[in-house]
């Protein structure tokens, strides 16, 4: 089958999506990450690698976090970095993405990291460009944020070291949520033996058990006995409407609290992939409970993005 | 061709090494060979000393064309080298590529006052000017062939000589 993400030989050109990488190649990701973590505890927290690389940040949707990780991970490679928020430029002004990138391309960038509001639009970008030009997707409408997946894996695996016994939940928003896709890929491909999703009906994808999962309407019951639980955002924009009554509400049914986080094991951990909504998905004490591992996560991210970068630049790995 | 008794030329090394140590001196090892070796020469060693472990993956100059393979730990510098004698410790010498990456990541952990390379074999291939100034046995090896490190099932170490794989 086609691959994208893959050249001719078999190694990572792109990282577009989850879906599509073996698990070799993730615990290749996973454990080259393990040494980026330790440059970033170094005074000088720097290699040359990317040395004369540039690694462009083409944002058409905002975001800070995950752009920010992006240019402090290339920075430590020693690329050269350009942030593009296109957003509020150049597509303002009737561009379409394959020239904003081409352009970019005659500037020699030789990485992408795109992050945009429709689902395919990496995949798209990756499909015009010439092999020796790299795409990241940094996020794609409700398809998948694959680095997000990837700092989730690792998050988990620095905690509970492997994946053979665990039983992960994801909770929240699940429909709208990339970040939910491509964990629940993830994990399955690295072989979590139970995967549940927790959410009202109105905000779980049609058929989502075909992704491998178990679904629970009641938080109560799905946290019961899980090693990890992965909160998701809960996006303010969708609450007026059909989808959820109200922030309160929401906080009530399906929020994580102190009373809630006790179901799941004593030495769970509480994963998010931020901005959290503090008193909405999470309760305050929870975000900075013990079991929280949400801002080792923010650090961690940095290093698989290294990783990710370091990978698909020197494609012969 | 025979290849050298390896035990042999570790004891010979850690001879070597010990009579130039002091308290400011600091041993790393180069992986996985070099580290191999200071693991097994440390207790024997005259005085106590801090050490460290360097793996050159990110700092080699054929990544464009070899990209990133890494087999081995993160790299681990614990203790201050600035001021530091610094004995870089590594099996075998060839063209001093390896040397100048593991160099150039010593000086992101701070500023030592000297540093020598300590090896077992020095293979004559040298590329760049930089040299052992401590080895044990100078071998040439044709282009496509290399020495490795490795354990027999006594636990003792042996040298394999390997076709390069690329």
């Amino acid at each position: 089958m086609f691959n994208p993400q893959l050249n001719d030989k078999g190694n990572l050109n792109h990282l577009l999506s989850i879906e599509g990488l073996s698990k070799e190649k993730i615990i290749q990701i996973l454990d080259t990450a393990e040494s980026f973590l330790k440059i970033g505890e170094r005074d000088v927290k720097k290699v040359p690698i990317l040395r004369g690389k540039t690694v462009c940040n083409v944002f058409f949707e905002n975001s800070t976090r995950t752009r920010t990780t992006f240019e402090i991970a290339a920075k430590r490679l020693s690329a050269d970095v350009i942030n593009l928020n296109v957003a509020t430029s150049s597509q303002s002004k009737g561009e379409t993405i394959l020239d904003t990138i081409n352009n970019l391309i005659a500037m020699n960038a030789d990485i992408f990291v795109v992050r945009h509001s429709s689902s395919g639009a990496a995949h798209f970008i990756a499909s015009h460009v010439k092999p020796n030009i790299h795409i990241i997707n940094a996020g794609d409408g409700n398809h998948s944020h694959p680095t997000q997946g990837l700092l989730d894996a690792f998050t988990i695996r620095k905690y509970k070291t492997n994946f053979n016994n665990l039983k992960v939940a994801i909770v929240g928003d699940i429909l709208h949520s990339r970040v939910a896709r491509s964990n629940i890929h993830a994990l399955n491909i690295l072989g979590v033996p139970e995967i549940r999703v927790i959410a009202p009906k109105t905000l779980l994808p049609y058929e989502v058990e075909k992704l491998g999962v178990h679904v629970f309407h009641d938080i109560d019951k799905g946290l019961k006995d899980v090693d990890v639980i992965m909160m998701l955002r809960v996006q303010n924009e969708r609450m007026d409407g059909v989808m959820l009554p109200s922030q309160e509400e929401y906080f009530k049914t399906y929020g994580l609290n102190e009373s809630r986080l006790n179901l799941a094991k004593k030495e769970a951990i509480v994963m998010h992939p931020g901005p959290m909504n503090r008193g909405v998905e999470i309760d305050s004490a929870v975000a900075d409970s013990e079991q929280s591992v949400i801002l080792p996560q923010v650090t961690f991210g940095i290093a698989v993005r290294m990783s990710v970068m370091a990978i698909l630049a020197g494609q012969y790995s | 061709m025979t290849l050298p008794n390896a035990e042999n030329l570790i004891e010979s090394l850690k001879n070597k090494i010990n009579t130039i140590i002091d308290s400011n001196t600091v041993l790393i090892g180069v992986q996985r060979g070099g580290e191999l070796i200071l693991q097994k020469i440390l207790p024997d060693l005259r005085q106590h000393l801090a050490t460290g472990s360097i793996d050159t993956s990110f700092y080699r100059d054929d990544f464009s064309s070899r990209g990133l393979k890494i087999k081995n730990k993160p790299s681990k510098i614990d203790t201050e080298i600035d001021g530091k004698n610094i004995i870089l410790i590594d099996d075998i010498f060839s063209t001093g590529r390896t040397v100048r990456a593991a160099m150039n990541e010593i000086f992101d952990y701070g500023r030592p006052s000297k540093i020598i390379l300590a090896v077992l074999i020095d293979r004559n291939e040298q590329e760049l000017p930089i040299t052992p100034q401590i080895y044990i046995e100078k071998i040439s090896l044709p282009k496509n062939q290399h020495l490795e490190l490795a354990f027999d099932q006594n636990k003792k170490f042996i040298f394999q000589l390997k076709e390069n794989n690329v």
